[in-house]
């Protein structure tokens, strides 16, 4: 693992007691979470323990009220204006569980809108690029659609894409297959694979188990708005320290027959993922 | 008289039957046939000099009816020009972060998608002066545009209600999405918020205009010179009881052909935004 020898290194993205509630509902009770460059971190957990909400905090679509943010040497949560966070979020791609296309723009105009309008590109550059990025989440046939006519998982990919044109140093990706057909999962995660083995740095929220075992650096354990646990993927999923996290694995992991981790093997292993998982929204 | 136009028509209709072969049948061009027989009908009725009487009055008085009819395009357009403008910021106010702005148009939108808009014409029409006397100068204040006035309100208060419904309609994960990629407030609105908000409001702004369109014929009702004063001044010129069935048919159809597309070209596009 490339993680454990750049650790001393300043961290691309660094949590420190970061708090947030709604209302009287304290979602994040302190997060303390580093991401170094090039690697890729997942946040594993059960529903409602405040996964997506740390991504949310990251690119200051949610402010926390207590702790520190950094993205590189940004202080994520003392941004006020309009102008810093527009600053913040070129640099930081999001990926939605539910893809949130516009749905009146054609996929290259999904591709094209924001690097023309907010990077100041050109329009044959962004094109360039956007055919480029089509190709390699390998919808290169598509770039006339309109979302409405894509599946789940290529409204997906085409999303990854999307945040991709922008050429970001860091991607969020909030639980992007939960909302997918098991038979699309693949796709989409084959597409994650890829970009974490080009050395971009990605936090992934996921419930998808064996995926995160396989690519993650570092994995985060949260329950109840606190991190139970970090460590190297293979110490989490394999040795577990709090019995907390081994209960979650064995929950998590425990029943349905394992897909083989060969990327060949895809479609994952959705089993793993409970069906009410699949309908929960952005906590 | 009669077994004339008929027979006529059928040997239209089998003449052309004979020429194009089999597709050319009833089923397949139901309005060329249907014009081929009207054709048929004026001809044998112009070349035998039997045309009824009442026709021949219709023909004398369809300038007259069509220069009427312009009159209620006019109300229609202007109303719905007038209406489009004033519901957008209603509509627009309506989302206003104030409250008591909220609750003004609120009230404003109610009051007026309430009112019957027959009242709404009387009520302008006698609200507002016949002229108006700005510094030295008189300035008539004419019957049609006051109805254009009555109509333009309630057109205002439903134009604000499809605005606030389509802005509403658009999800949050919208606005989301265009700031994690780094849009302003202002771009989003513009760029992706509005355009899809357009779009959904199109057909029911259409279906608006077209009953619009039909409530113009309440205009005559305060003196404006339209398709049905028109009708009516005919009806009383000829006295024939043949004649102002005529004309009211006629009237009927020329609503309906005026309106009919308009319906028509609304379902379209319905059908073809259910698609994207």
């Amino acid at each position: 693992m490339p993680a454990t020898e750049t650790a001393a290194s300043s961290p691309l993205v660094a949590l420190r007691g970061v708090q947030l509630a709604f209302g009287d509902n304290a979602v994040l009770r302190g997060i303390d979470l580093d991401v170094q460059r090039g690697q890729a971190v997942s946040i594993i957990g059960p529903s409602g323990s405040g996964k997506s909400t740390i991504l949310r905090c990251i690119t200051g679509l949610l402010r926390p009220q207590h702790g520190e943010i950094r993205v590189g040497h940004t202080r994520v949560d003392t941004l006020r204006t309009e102008a810093e966070l527009i600053a913040l979020r070129k640099r930081v791609g999001f990926v939605f569980q539910q893809y949130n296309l516009f749905p009146h723009l054609t996929v290259l105009q999904n591709l094209v809108i924001a690097p023309t309008r907010v990077a100041g590109r050109d329009r044959a550059t962004a094109e360039r690029d956007a055919r480029a990025l089509l190709d390699k989440v390998r919808l290169s046939h598509k770039e006339a659609a309109y979302p409405g006519e894509l599946s789940g998982g290529q409204q997906q990919r085409v999303a990854i894409a999307r945040a991709l044109a922008m050429r970001p140093e860091l991607m969020l990706f909030d639980e992007v297959t939960s909302a997918l057909d098991p038979e699309t999962v693949g796709e989409v995660l084959t597409v994650i694979r890829d970009l974490v083995r080009d050395g971009l740095t990605c936090v992934l929220v996921t419930h998808e188990m064996r995926f995160a075992e396989e690519i993650s650096d570092q994995v985060y354990f949260t329950e109840a708005g606190v991190i139970v646990e970090h460590g190297p993927a293979a110490r989490i999923f394999g040795a577990p320290e709090s019995e907390r996290t081994r209960a979650f694995l064995h929950r998590a992991l425990g029943e349905g027959p394992r897909a083989s981790l060969a990327p060949a093997a895809l479609p994952a292993p959705f089993p793993e993922v409970l069906p009410f998982e699949r309908l929960r929204f952005a906590l | 008289m009669a077994n004339d136009a008929a027979v006529s028509a059928l040997a239209v209709r089998a003449v052309s039957a004979r020429r194009f072969g089999t597709r050319f049948s009833l089923r397949r061009h139901p309005w060329s046939v249907a014009l081929a027989a009207v054709l048929a009908v004026l001809g044998t009725w112009v070349a035998t000099g039997t045309t009824p009487v009442a026709l021949v009055f219709l023909w004398q008085w369809t300038p007259a009816l069509l220069w009427g009819l312009l009159t209620n395009i006019e109300i229609s357009v202007l109303a719905m020009a007038l209406g489009t403008l004033a519901g957008l910021v209603v509509g627009a106010l309506s989302l206003s972060p104030v409250r008591a702005l909220r609750v003004l148009t609120r009230w404003y939108v109610q009051f007026f998608r309430n009112a019957p808009v027959l009242v709404l014409i009387y009520f302008t029409t006698y609200v507002f002066p016949f002229e108006l006397h700005i510094v030295r100068w008189t300035v008539p204040f004419p019957d049609w545009i006051k109805v254009v006035l009555g109509l333009a309100l309630p057109t205002s208060a439903v134009v604000a209600e499809i605005f606030r419904g389509a802005i509403q309609s658009i999800p949050s994960a919208q606005w989301e999405a265009a700031q994690s990629l780094a849009f302003r407030r202002t771009e989003i609105f513009r760029l992706i918020v509005l355009p899809q908000c357009l779009r959904r409001m199109l057909p029911p702004w259409m279906n608006l205009y077209a009953s619009i369109t039909m409530s113009t014929a309440l205009a005559s009702l305060v003196g404006a010179h339209d398709v049905v004063d028109t009708a009516q001044i005919a009806s009383n010129t000829v006295a024939r009881t043949d004649f102002t069935v005529l004309v009211y048919f006629t009237l009927l159809g020329v609503f309906f052909a005026y309106c009919y597309p308009i319906a028509r070209a609304t379902r379209a596009l319905e059908r073809r935004h259910a698609r994207h």
